[in-house]
């Protein structure tokens, strides 16, 4: 691997890894007054935050490197893992540099972390975003243009000055390029997964949660420039696979090598969906919140914390299987993660109609131990080259 | 509630048998209308009992039908365990809400229903999204087992403890564009205003009853179990029956003997009689176990424990808050309702309440039965206890079991730890009083 692309992704790891913000700290210290606003996943409208002058911080658990020594004692054994890790963060000091969190409606675990918040932190800024699950542009329409007029108002009181609708469009095309470059980024992989292999995508875009949108997308085109020129990476014979139930509690790194060395392509995912929530740009023109606004309505990844009308759902799934080439798919959900687990069996329902293989194990992010799933992984790969008509 | 039809022993004392024999026949001919719907042209909405819209359903001439009801039913009558071993071997993960997989196994086993006779298809889910990320997916499962549209409602969740002005404008736009159209096309009946304000009107006088019933706890000795005996008395303002004359004559029937219990210096009635000596009372937050209902019960008024206020029999309703239907604003009111229900409030509005009732009805302790399957009662219930006990001084109990998978009923451990607890609460006593 060359110097530069292994320093490119040295330095998202080490991003990545870094539990105490530095990269936020640093870039709060840069100018006086600087501010910066955590996020729970899946969605926020991060182009408010930007606009506002703001550093908008994904907050993504804590992975498998962070003792739980406080956090454990806030949550019951059957819930997932990613409070338990967010709430270690937050009572160790480590999220003080940022000067407010917002929670968006996943799922009922998230949604009380936000009062849990409130409660454990009332000096800060706290936000529940709840999302609209009615996409009529006059119904739901009206009430998100609503709740995003308060968020403007409240992010606007933190930042200390207004929010214009230049300022709003500028952040828009910002974050329409990084999209963008993401898709590109995921459209390569598709194409040639050993040039450029998930474990190292997810690095790189991973450290999205901590950079200015600027900055990913630059690191992006990077890593796209760099990762064709690696030679030595060659196709191997393995299968194509779409990994499905990662959009929150995200799995740990190691997960995703095991995957790759079991005989999987990973093709398409739902890692980190925040960052790629809009399918295709946010119009720059106009009323830049109502822009927003359509876009949630109209432009939303399809996934478990959204309600589905009739007949959708697994629909975006087998378009992402056919789009991609994918041979199957493979489900990995976080223990206890409600979204994910309940969505599964309507899924498989689905992909058993259009006969596409799948298997399914579950994950914490603290998982530390492989061995199980690569023997499932390499199981499901081998029965996919051997015996598939797919 | 439902679980009247259940109850193996009927009360001898005068005066109690009127309102369950009541609840009975109510929640039987219930289920008996709703086994012969098919037959009779009578079509069946399926709902849920938080943000349910029974008065909008019921002026449609439509059943209405709660899945919850029918797993808590299952769990009682011991059928909860083989229903949710079917749901998972469909498929449907162990981690997941086990009212959902009683359900789904349920009706994988032909759903009969607690009467014993088959239930029927929903001809509408109308899907009151309140409180409940599962309940989404939860309707998102049966719409692919049954053939039947879904009127979908988002409920705003109340984070910040009031209800916005758009939040109303939002539900109410969505009952007219979503909920009322649907249930126009299903029944065939326009909306009729008039006839939703009668029965909104018939509501609030039923609320007023049950409110007066519930504050008869703050009495010492308290009259009623709030907990255990307030899942029967929330049964048919929960399900089916507000907005009716039955549920009005229910509710004034068992005021009237909560009314003569006090008079007569009665304690609540348990399975095995009036409960004699009030020796704890304790304020409780969490769903009860339902697969060992009577037996958790059992370790609470064997110790002398009345529970005198509980926030599970808030999830249909906060009507102590003050909240009652208006049928001046018919709309207005069914989204100001659906935003109050307990489960819907932010977490320090939850600890705000359940301090008010540790406070109003003197409590000597607080309990919190938390259920691995609900994570929305149960994430930050032990933020929750640290709260209450440092905001009241009145020490706080934590049980954890499951309301219908009798896997995670032990109940040598959960004896266990409410006979500890209590004893606590004793030697405390002792200590202020020595």
């Amino acid at each position: 691997m060359s110097p530069e692309l292994v320093n490119l992704i040295k330095g998202a790891q080490e991003l990545n890894d870094d539990f105490d913000l530095t990269a936020v700290r640093t870039w709060k210290e840069a100018e006086t007054g600087r501010k910066a606003i955590g996020y729970m996943p899946i969605y926020v409208p991060r182009e408010l935050i930007h606009a506002a002058g703001m550093l908008p911080v994904g907050i993504m658990g804590a992975g498998e490197r962070l003792e739980i020594i406080r956090g454990d004692a806030y949550f019951q054994s059957y819930i997932c893992h990613i409070p338990r890790s967010t709430i270690e963060l937050a009572l160790t000091r480590r999220l003080d540099v940022l000067d407010g969190m917002l929670f968006p409606s996943i799922c009922d675990v998230i949604r009380n972390l936000s009062g849990m918040w409130t409660m454990l932190f009332p000096e800060r800024y706290v936000r529940y975003v709840d999302l609209p699950q009615n996409f009529d542009p006059e119904v739901g329409g009206v009430y998100w243009r609503r709740e995003l007029e308060t968020l403007r108002a409240d992010l606007c009181r933190l930042a200390g000055r207004p929010i214009e609708d230049e300022a709003l469009r500028q952040s828009i095309a910002v974050y329409n390029e990084n999209r963008s470059t993401i898709r590109e980024l995921y459209s390569a992989r598709s194409r040639q997964p050993w040039v450029y292999p998930t474990s190292e995508v997810y690095l790189l875009l991973r450290a999205g949660n901590l950079l200015p949108p600027e900055d990913h997308t630059m690191l992006l085109r990077e890593y796209l420039r760099l990762a064709p020129l690696e030679t030595e990476r060659r196709d191997r014979d393995q299968s194509r696979i779409v990994l499905v139930g990662t959009f929150c509690e995200q799995p740990p790194l190691g997960l995703l090598l095991t995957l790759e060395r079991a005989g999987c392509w990973i093709v398409d995912d739902d890692l980190l969906l925040g960052l790629r929530w809009t399918m295709g740009d946010i119009s720059c023109a106009g009323d830049p919140l109502q822009a927003l606004v359509e876009a949630f309505l109209t432009k939303s990844a399809e996934t478990a914390a959204r309600y589905l009308p009739e007949g959708e759902h697994g629909r975006a799934l087998v378009e992402s299987v056919r789009r991609n080439r994918a041979e199957g798919v493979i489900f990995c959900a976080p223990s206890f993660c409600d979204p994910a687990l309940l969505e599964q069996p309507m899924l498989i329902s689905r992909l058993d109609r259009e006969g596409i293989p799948h298997t399914q194990f579950k994950y914490s992010e603290d998982t530390g131990q492989f061995a199980v799933i690569r023997e499932q992984a390499g199981t499901f790969s081998d029965s996919i080259r051997l015996w598939s008509q797919a | 509630m439902t679980a009247a039809s259940a109850s193996p022993r009927v009360p001898t004392e005068a005066g109690k048998e009127r309102s369950m024999s009541l609840q009975k026949q109510m929640i039987a001919g219930h289920y008996t209308a709703l086994s012969h719907a098919p037959q009779e042209g009578r079509k069946v909405v399926y709902t849920f009992v938080p943000g349910n819209l029974t008065e909008l359903v019921r002026s449609f001439n439509l059943l209405p039908m709660l899945p919850e009801i029918n797993a808590l039913q299952s769990g009682m009558r011991k059928l909860s365990g083989d229903y949710i071993a079917e749901a998972e071997k469909h498929g449907h993960s162990e981690d997941v809400c086990t009212y959902v997989k009683c359900d789904i196994g349920m009706l994988k086993k032909g759903n009969i229903g607690p009467t014993g006779e088959k239930l029927p298809p929903p001809d509408l889910l109308l899907l009151s999204y309140t409180g409940c990320f599962t309940f989404m997916k939860w309707f998102e499962l049966l719409r692919q087992e049954y053939d039947c549209p879904v009127a979908m409602l988002h409920v705003p969740y109340q984070s910040e403890g009031c209800i916005l002005p758009h939040h109303v404008d939002y539900i109410v736009q969505q009952l007219r564009t979503e909920v009322i159209p649907k249930l126009e096309q299903v029944s065939g009946l326009r909306y009729d205003e008039d006839r939703l304000r009668e029965m909104l009107r018939l509501s609030a006088q039923a609320e007023d009853d049950l409110v007066w019933v519930l504050e008869s706890a703050k009495h010492v000795p308290s009259p009623i179990d709030a907990y255990f005996g307030g899942v029967y008395y929330i049964g048919p303002m929960f399900t089916a029956f507000r907005g009716t004359a039955e549920g009005v004559a229910y509710y004034r029937t068992l005021h009237e003997e909560v009314e003569e219990r006090l008079r007569s210096g009665l304690g609540p009635l348990t399975p095995e009689g009036s409960q004699e000596k009030e020796r704890y009372r304790l304020v409780m937050e969490g769903p009860p176990n339902w697969t060992s209902f009577r037996e958790f019960w059992k370790m609470f008024y064997d110790e002398g424990a009345v529970v005198v206020a509980s926030s599970y029999t808030k999830v249909g309703g906060l009507y102590d808050g003050g909240f009652r239907h208006d049928p001046a604003r018919p709309l207005e009111t069914l989204a100001e309702y659906c935003m109050g229900c307990y489960t819907n409030l932010g977490l320090p509005t939850r600890v705000e309440l359940l301090e008010r009732y540790i406070r109003e009805y003197r409590a000597d302790g607080f309990m919190i039965n938390s259920i691995k399957s609900c994570n929305s009662f149960s994430v930050g219930q032990l933020l929750m206890l640290r709260q209450l006990e440092q905001r009241t001084g009145v020490p706080g109990g934590f049980i954890e079991s499951d309301l219908v998978d009798p896997r995670y009923f032990s109940a040598a451990n959960i004896k266990n730890r409410i006979e500890s607890y209590l004893q606590m609460l004793e030697q405390k006593r002792a200590g202020a009083n020595p």
